[in-house]
């Protein structure tokens, strides 16, 4: 069973909430950090790393002394990588790539009709993947000034165990990123909070799953702040509400040492159980 | 020999657009019989590499010298690779731009003059 926590906003909890429901379930439990820009899940977690991977896309690399120029796989390239610049009186030939932009589709190895383009590997990151206890925990990290979250994402996620319930850290927002960490869930809890902001990119969210087709219900964190707009909306859209977390100073300074809830109040404990048995039963309907 | 000059509007009247990949139009000068040609940019609403873009087709229009505000980094590569003299802070009106750029009042520059990214903000 994967499940996926996501938001529409970011900092409303995602994090708090898929930590300590991976470390509720403990043993034959998979936490994944999705969220590879800025992994967050281990501060919690405290896993002891045992396995390191690296990751790369493959980029074109040019054999200049078989290109013709017939510029063939700058026309194919969507993402603007190559540059085909034909020799006149006043110039030599030149093709230049841009590695930096490349989604490493292969298009260009492919089209060329002089085999001039070989594909190389460029790391774009790494994985790390260790347990904390029993809790078996992945994640990505994605190098500094990497643009691409997606290629090294979908690395993360082969690491899933399907024999195990996996907990999915998804970045926020409803950009490429979550929709590739988000897909294949069997179910996604999306987390959000109850103010204008919060409500406005629940609703962005909500549109994903929908167009997605994948199973839904809400946490709402700081459920005793903000306005009733969220409940409202949950309510006339059919959304069920999972779980309400109070805007707790407790819970707040747990976080901000990096204290799972669970831990830190083991009175969350069966909260935590209580909002997989709930999850369940939604995936029943 | 045949300039370009990167503008907001499609005349010669228009102001010189300060962006080069993401300008609203190239207009392409022929100092030899003064003949301009207007060419909407087809990149400028493109998720990116749209430097490199611009710069091949100022290789592929055969252009000596590129008149516009700033080029980052990847154009800059680009164009030095077509052998393109590019003059950045170039500002006004295009016609105002051509003039000056006749006179022999700019001076090429040795390097791109904003980052990645630029023309996006």
């Amino acid at each position: 069973m994967i499940i996926s926590v996501a938001s529409g906003k970011g900092g409303t909890g995602k994090t708090t909430v898929s930590t300590s429901l991976a470390l509720s379930i403990g043993k034959d439990a998979q936490i994944l950090d999705c969220d590879v820009e800025e992994p967050n899940a281990h501060i919690f977690i405290k896993p002891k790393i045992e396995k390191k991977e690296s990751v790369s896309i493959p980029v074109p690399k040019i054999d200049e002394s078989k290109c013709v120029f017939c510029g063939k796989c700058q026309e194919a390239c969507v993402y603007n990588v190559i540059a085909v610049i034909p020799a006149t009186s006043e110039r030599s030939g030149k093709t230049l790539t841009f590695q930096e932009l490349c989604h490493g589709c292969g298009a260009c190895s492919y089209l060329c009709p002089v085999g001039a383009i070989k594909e190389v590997p460029r790391e774009t990151g790494i994985i790390e993947m260790g347990y904390a206890g029993d809790l078996e925990f992945i994640h990505g990290r994605l190098n500094i000034g990497e643009a691409m979250a997606p290629p090294l994402i979908r690395e993360v996620k082969k690491k899933i165990d399907k024999n195990k319930t996996v907990i999915i850290d998804a970045p926020p927002g409803t950009s490429c990123p979550v929709i590739t960490s988000i897909q294949g869930s069997d179910y996604c809890l999306l987390v959000t909070e109850p103010t204008p902001f919060g409500l406005n990119d629940l609703v962005l969210a909500v549109e994903v799953l929908k167009e997605m087709n994948v199973p839904f219900g809400v946490v709402i964190n700081r459920a005793d702040l903000g306005d009733s707009k969220t409940e409202e909306y949950c309510e006339k859209e059919n959304i069920p509400i999972l779980m309400r977390v109070p805007f707790n100073k407790e819970i707040a300074q747990s976080y901000s040492k990096g204290i799972p809830i669970i831990e830190g109040m083991p009175e969350y404990k069966r909260s935590f159980e209580e909002l997989l048995k709930k999850i369940k039963e939604e995936m029943k309907k | 020999m045949k300039i370009c000059i990167t503008a907001q509007g499609s005349d010669l009247e228009s102001e010189v657009d300060p962006r080069f990949g993401r300008c609203q139009y190239f207009v392409f000068y022929d100092t030899d019989d003064l003949k301009s040609e207007f060419v909407s940019n087809q990149n400028k609403d493109g998720m990116g590499g749209v430097g490199v873009q611009s710069g091949q087709l100022m290789a592929d229009k055969g252009v000596k010298v590129l008149l516009t505000g700033n080029v980052g980094p990847n154009a800059y590569t680009t164009l030095q690779a077509g052998k393109v003299e590019i003059i950045t802070g170039v500002s006004g009106k295009v016609i105002n731009a051509i003039e000056k750029y006749k006179r022999g009042e700019f001076k090429p520059t040795d390097g791109p003059s904003v980052d990645s990214h630029f023309g996006t903000k």
